[in-house]
C-alpha cells in the first residue's frame, strides 16, 4: 500500500508556504467567473417570480423585444410553470449592457394566478396550512434511526433531562454570487462556472441540455466561495447557454445578491425535541429525539443526532417539512452545527445534574481516541480548571463563562485521476480536474509533485478548474484534500519511474540500480554517473513525457474528530454577547500546507460564531418572500466580532490526508451557548443569540 | 384563487435606480452626502420618470496615473466602468449597494465605494484601483504582506481589503488591534480571513514604517 514518506524527510508538505495563486490575488489579475468578457459578451439577467406560489398564466414579451440593446429572450425557462417559491425564474434577457438587461425585466408582462403559500417553518407545520405541493402533506414521511433499547435505556438511568432547541435558517453568502459566462463554438459549448465541481456541473449540464458530455466544457480558474452551494449546475447556467446560443454571442449571467440569497441554498433550520439519560457514574444510557426542519421545497433538512456521542441506546426521528422558500444545498458540514447546538447543550446539562464537571462527563462517553487527546489539549489551552465553576456567579453587568463542543465528520475521499507532463527543458505541468475553492487545492497540487520529484515548488505549473483535466469530484464533504492529494503523489511516483527507466537505459544499467536523492539521480556505486533534474529531462529529447496516475489506497483517511472551547463575555444589561476567545483543536491527520489549513479553520469557526450571533433568513409572512436578502440585513461577522482564535493543529500524520474544511465550523455555536450558560446561570434553546432573546432568557431566569 | 395581473412585479428601488432617478449632472453625490437637496432634485427623485442627461457621453477619467477616455451612461456607476468599460475587474462587485466594501478604490487619496458613485462624477479625481497599487512585479507592502502570511481564501473580498489597508497604514501608519478591526470595519469576508488579516496588516505596518 502507498505510503507518504516520514515528516523529516519532507522540505515542503506540513510546512507553512503560501498559496501560489496570491499574488494574482492580491493584484486583482486572478480572473473570476464575474471578471470574464471576451469580445461581443452579452448581459444577461433572470425575470424572478415575486410570488411565493403562483401558476404562471401567460408570459408576453412584446415590449421585451422592442428595448434597443435586447438580443435574447426566453419565456421557456420555468420547467412546469408552477411556482413554489420567491424568485423562481420565470423569463430572462440578454442584451449589450447590464442596465438595458435590468431594465428588460420591467417589461415583461407576467400574469399569474396566485395561491396560497406557507413560507416559513411554524407556517407549513399548522393544521390546515397551504400546502407546498398540492398532492401531498408537507410533512415527509419521517426517517427513523437508531439502536438499542431506549425504554430500557431511560429506565437505567438515574437522571433525565428534557428539552427543546431551534435553529435559524442560514444562507451562504458567498460573495461572488453564482453565475456563468456560456459561449458556443459551434454546437460545443464552453462555460466558466462559478462552481465547486467542474466536471459536476459539466456532467449535469449536459444532461440538462440533452447534449453529450463530450461537448461540453466547464471552467472555474477562480470563484468567489461556495459552502456547499455550487456543487451542481444551475439553472442559471442552462439559461445562460440558450441566451447565447439564441443571441449567438457569449452571455455573463451573474445572480443578483437577492436571487443569489433567495433560489440557490440555504442551511435549513431544526426544531429538536430532546430527552437524555445518565447514570450517577457518567454514562449516558439513553437518547431520543424528534426534529423538524425544512429545506424549502428540497429535501434532506436532517438534524443529525445523536452526534459525537457514541449511545448504546438511542433513537432519532426526523420530519422534513415542505415550505414555499428556496431548496436547501449542502452547507459545510450539513445537519451537524444544528445536531450538535442541541447536543452538546443536553450533555451539559445533565452533566450538571449528576453533579459532574462537563469535561470529565464528556471523557466518560466520547469512545474516539483522538478526540480524548484532543479535549484534554483544548481544556488546558483555554484555561478550563480556572472556570467559573457557579454558572452565573461574577458579581457586576458583564458575565464571563467558558463553554465546550465536540465535532465529527465522516467521508474521506477517492476517486481523483490527474495527469502530469514532463518538458525536455525541466518544466513539469500537472493537471487535475479538482478546483479551487479558497482552500489551497492548486498550491497543495504543485506541492505534492514538488514534494515527490524533489523540485520547487514553483518549478511546478498545477493546472486546475476545468473539465478538459482528468476527473476529479466535487469540492464538497471535505473530500477534496484526500481525494486529489494520493492522486497527485501516484501520478509523480510513475513519472520517477519512467525518468528512472530512462536514466537506466542512458546509463545502460539496470532500473533497480538507480537511486534518487532529491531533484537529482545517480547509479548505485558510481558517483560519476549522475543525473541532475535538467540533465535527466534533457534525455526526452523532443516529446515530453506524459503520465497518468489516480488515487490510491493508504494515504488518506476517513473519520474526523475535533472540539472548541469558547470564551464570553456576556453583557447582562445590553444582552450582548461577545465571544473573547475561541480555542479550535482541530483534527488534521497529515497537513500539506499548515497555513492553509489554519486559515481554514479561522474561517470554519468565524462562521460558526457569525451562525451562533448573527445570520437568520427572515421570511415574511405576508409576501411571502425574504425580508433581509442584502447584506445590510443579513448579518455576517465583519472585522469588529472577530475574537483571538488559537488553532491547535492536533495532526497524525500516520492516518494521511483527512478533510479539514467542515468540521471546525461544528461545534462553535454549541461551544458559545454553553460558555453563556456558565457565564449567567441561563439556558440559551434558540439561534441566533440575538441581545432580544438573551434579554428575554435573562429575565425569565429571574424568575425562576 | 384571484387573479392578478402584475405588471411590475420586482418592486425595487434599488441604488441604481435612485442614482438614475436623481439625473446626474444635475445634482452631484456630494450634494446628497451634505443634505443640499433643492426642490428641483426632490422632484425628480419623486418623479423617478423624469430624464434628465439621458444619452451616453464621453468623460474621462484618471485611473492609476492614465488617463482613459470612455462612454458612459450618465447612470453608470464607478464600478460598472472599471469592470465593463475597462476591464479593469479586481475591483469586485459583491452587493452594489454600498454594504459590503469589495468595490473598494481611491479617490484623491480616500477609500470610496465604487458603486455608490457615478462614473460621471469622478471626473478630475485621481482614482486608484487594486491594479495600481503594485509597482509593475514588484507588489505593494500591503500586497506582499497579505500574500505572506495568507490573508486570503477565495479572495473576491481581497481587493478590497486591501484598499481598505492601504488606505488604513496611509492615515495611520502605527495602528493597534482595535484600530486595524475598526479600519476594516466596512469589508466583508465570507471565508473568515480577519486573523490572517490583521496579521497582515500589522506585518505590513513594520515594513510601510521602515520606509518600504
Amino acid at each position: 500500500m502507498a505510503k507518504w514518506k516520514s515528516l523529516d524527510q519532507m522540505s515542503i508538505l506540513s510546512r507553512h508556504y503560501p498559496r501560489l495563486d496570491a499574488p494574482d490575488k492580491v493584484t486583482g489579475q486572478a480572473k473570476y467567473v464575474y471578471d470574464q468578457s471576451p469580445k461581443g459578451m452579452l448581459f444577461g439577467t433572470i425575470l424572478s417570480s415575486p410570488h411565493p406560489a403562483a401558476k404562471i398564466v401567460k408570459i408576453d414579451d412584446s415590449k421585451v423585444r422592442k428595448l434597443p440593446g435586447v438580443k435574447a429572450v426566453l419565456t421557456d425557462v420555468h420547467p412546469t410553470g408552477t411556482i413554489r417559491y420567491v424568485g423562481e425564474e420565470i423569463a430572462a434577457v440578454a442584451a449589450t449592457t447590464y442596465e438595458i438587461a435590468e431594465d428588460a425585466l420591467d417589461l415583461f408582462q407576467v400574469e399569474y394566478e396566485v395561491l396560497p403559500f406557507a413560507a416559513d417553518l411554524n407556517t407549513a407545520m399548522k393544521d390546515g396550512a397551504p400546502r407546498v405541493f398540492s398532492d401531498r402533506s408537507n410533512f415527509r414521511d419521517p426517517r427513523v434511526r437508531g439502536e438499542g433499547d431506549i425504554e430500557a435505556g431511560f429506565t437505567e438511568a438515574d437522571e433525565i433531562i428534557e428539552s427543546e432547541f431551534r435553529t435559524q435558517v442560514q444562507t451562504h453568502s458567498c460573495l461572488e454570487p453564482h453565475g456563468s459566462m456560456a459561449m458556443w463554438e459551434g454546437d460545443e459549448l464552453i462555460v466558466w462556472d462559478s462552481t465547486q465541481a467542474v466536471h459536476g456541473v459539466r456532467e449535469g449540464l449536459a444532461k440538462f441540455l440533452e447534449m453529450p458530455v463530450n461537448k461540453v466544457r466547464v471552467i472555474c480558474e477562480h470563484m468567489g466561495g461556495g459552502f456547499g452551494s455550487k456543487l451542481q449546475a444551475g439553472r442559471y447556467s442552462a439559461i445562460a447557454a440558450q441566451l447565447a446560443k439564441q443571441a449567438n454571442a457569449p452571455v455573463k449571467l451573474m445572480l443578483t445578491r437577492k436571487q443569489d440569497f433567495m433560489t440557490v441554498g440555504n442551511r435549513p433550520n431544526s426544531i429538536a425535541k430532546i430527552k437524555i439519560g445518565a447514570k450517577k457514574d457518567g454514562r449516558v444510557t439513553a437518547f431520543s429525539a424528534v426534529s423538524h426542519g425544512t429545506a424549502g421545497i428540497g429535501t434532506n433538512a436532517r438534524t443529525r443526532l445523536p452526534i459525537v456521542y457514541d449511545i448504546p441506546n438511542w433513537k432519532h426521528e426526523h420530519y422534513d417539512v415542505f415550505t414555499n422558500a428556496g431548496p436547501a444545498r449542502a452547507f459545510r458540514a450539513p445537519g451537524c452545527p444544528q445536531g450538535c447546538f442541541a447536543m452538546e447543550q443536553v450533555m451539559d446539562e445533565i452533566a450538571e445534574k449528576i453533579g459532574m464537571n462537563p469535561l470529565e462527563f464528556r471523557l466518560k462517553n466520547d469512545t474516539n481516541q483522538t478526540r480524548q487527546k484532543e479535549w484534554k489539549i483544548g481544556a488546558d489551552k483555554i484555561g478550563w480548571n480556572s472556570r467559573n465553576t457557579k454558572p452565573g456567579s461574577d458579581s457586576g453587568p458583564v458575565k464571563r463563562g467558558l463553554g465546550m463542543g465536540g465535532s465529527i465528520w465522516w467521508p474521506g475521499g477517492r476517486g481523483t485521476q490527474a495527469s502530469m507532463r514532463i518538458y525536455p527543458d525541466g518544466g513539469v505541468e500537472v493537471r487535475c480536474g479538482t478546483q479551487d475553492i479558497g482552500t489551497g487545492t492548486r498550491t497543495i497540487v504543485a506541492a505534492i509533485a514538488a514534494e515527490e520529484l524533489g523540485l520547487q515548488i514553483h518549478q511546478i505549473k498545477p493546472m486546475v478548474g476545468d473539465s478538459d483535466y482528468p476527473r476529479s469530484g466535487g469540492s464538497g464533504g471535505s473530500t477534496t484534500a484526500p481525494s486529489v492529494a494520493p492522486a497527485i503523489k501516484n501520478t509523480a511516483e510513475k513519472a520517477k519511474t519512467k525518468l528512472g527507466e530512462l536514466a537506466a537505459q542512458h546509463f545502460g544499467v539496470e532500473p533497480a540500480q538507480i537511486k534518487w536523492q532529491k531533484d537529482s539521480l545517480s547509479v548505485v556505486g558510481m558517483q560519476n554517473k549522475k543525473l541532475k533534474w535538467k540533465e535527466l529531462c534533457s534525455l526526452l529529447e523532443t516529446e515530453p513525457l506524459e503520465l497518468n496516475g489516480e488515487w490510491v489506497e493508504g494515504l488518506s483517511s476517513a473519520g474526523v474528530a475535533g472540539c472548541q472551547f469558547a470564551e464570553v463575555a456576556v453583557d447582562t444589561e445590553t444582552g450582548r454577547i461577545n465571544v473573547e476567545k475561541v480555542v479550535a483543536v482541530a483534527d488534521c491527520g497529515l497537513i500539506l500546507n499548515r497555513l492553509t489549513t489554519e486559515s481554514q479553520v479561522n474561517g470554519a469557526v468565524i462562521q460558526g460564531i457569525s451562525y451562533a450571533l448573527y445570520e437568520n433568513r427572515l421570511m415574511d409572512p405576508i409576501t411571502g418572500g425574504q425580508l433581509n436578502a442584502d447584506f445590510e440585513n443579513y448579518k455576517i461577522v465583519g472585522s469588529m466580532e472577530v475574537p483571538e482564535i488559537e488553532v491547535i493543529l492536533y495532526d497524525e500524520p500516520e492516518r494521511g490526508v483527512i478533510g479539514i474544511g467542515e468540521p471546525p465550523t461544528i461545534p462553535t455555536a454549541a461551544a458559545i451557548a454553553n460558555a453563556f450558560y456558565n457565564a449567567t446561570g441561563v439556558r440559551l434553546h434558540e439561534l441566533p443569540m440575538t441581545p432580544d432573546k438573551v434579554l428575554i432568557a435573562l429575565a425569565a431566569g429571574k424568575e425562576d | 384563487m384571484s387573479k392578478e395581473d402584475v405588471k411590475e412585479p420586482r418592486g425595487k428601488v434599488s441604488r441604481r435606480t435612485f442614482l438614475k432617478g436623481m439625473g446626474s449632472g444635475f445634482i452631484s453625490t456630494s450634494a446628497i452626502s451634505t443634505g443640499l437637496f433643492n426642490k428641483e432634485a426632490v422632484a425628480a427623485i419623486l418623479e423617478p420618470e423624469t430624464e434628465r442627461i439621458s444619452e451616453p457621453q464621453m468623460i474621462q477619467l484618471h485611473i492609476n496615473g492614465k488617463k482613459h477616455t470612455v462612454q458612459v451612461e450618465p447612470r453608470t456607476t464607478l464600478l460598472g466602468v472599471l469592470r465593463d468599460g475597462l476591464d479593469l475587474t479586481g475591483t469586485k462587485e459583491v452587493c452594489d449597494r454600498g454594504q459590503c466594501g469589495a468595490c473598494t478604490v481611491m479617490l484623491d487619496g480616500k477609500t470610496v465605494l465604487s458603486c455608490m458613485i457615478l462614473a460621471v462624477d469622478a471626473r478630475g479625481k485621481k482614482i486608484t484601483t487594486v491594479e495600481g497599487l503594485a509597482d509593475g512585479q514588484n507588489l505593494s507592502p500591503v500586497q506582499q504582506a497579505f500574500a505572506e502570511k495568507d490573508a486570503l481564501m477565495c479572495g473576491f473580498c481581497t481587493p478590497g481589503l486591501v484598499m481598505s489597508a492601504t488606505a488604513l497604514l496611509h492615515n495611520n501608519p502605527n495602528p493597534n488591534l482595535d484600530e486595524i478591526k475598526e479600519g476594516l470595519s466596512g469589508n466583508l469576508c465570507r471565508c473568515g480571513t480577519y486573523p490572517k488579516v490583521f496579521e497582515a496588516v500589522q506585518s505590513a505596518k513594520k515594513i510601510t514604517r521602515k520606509g518600504g
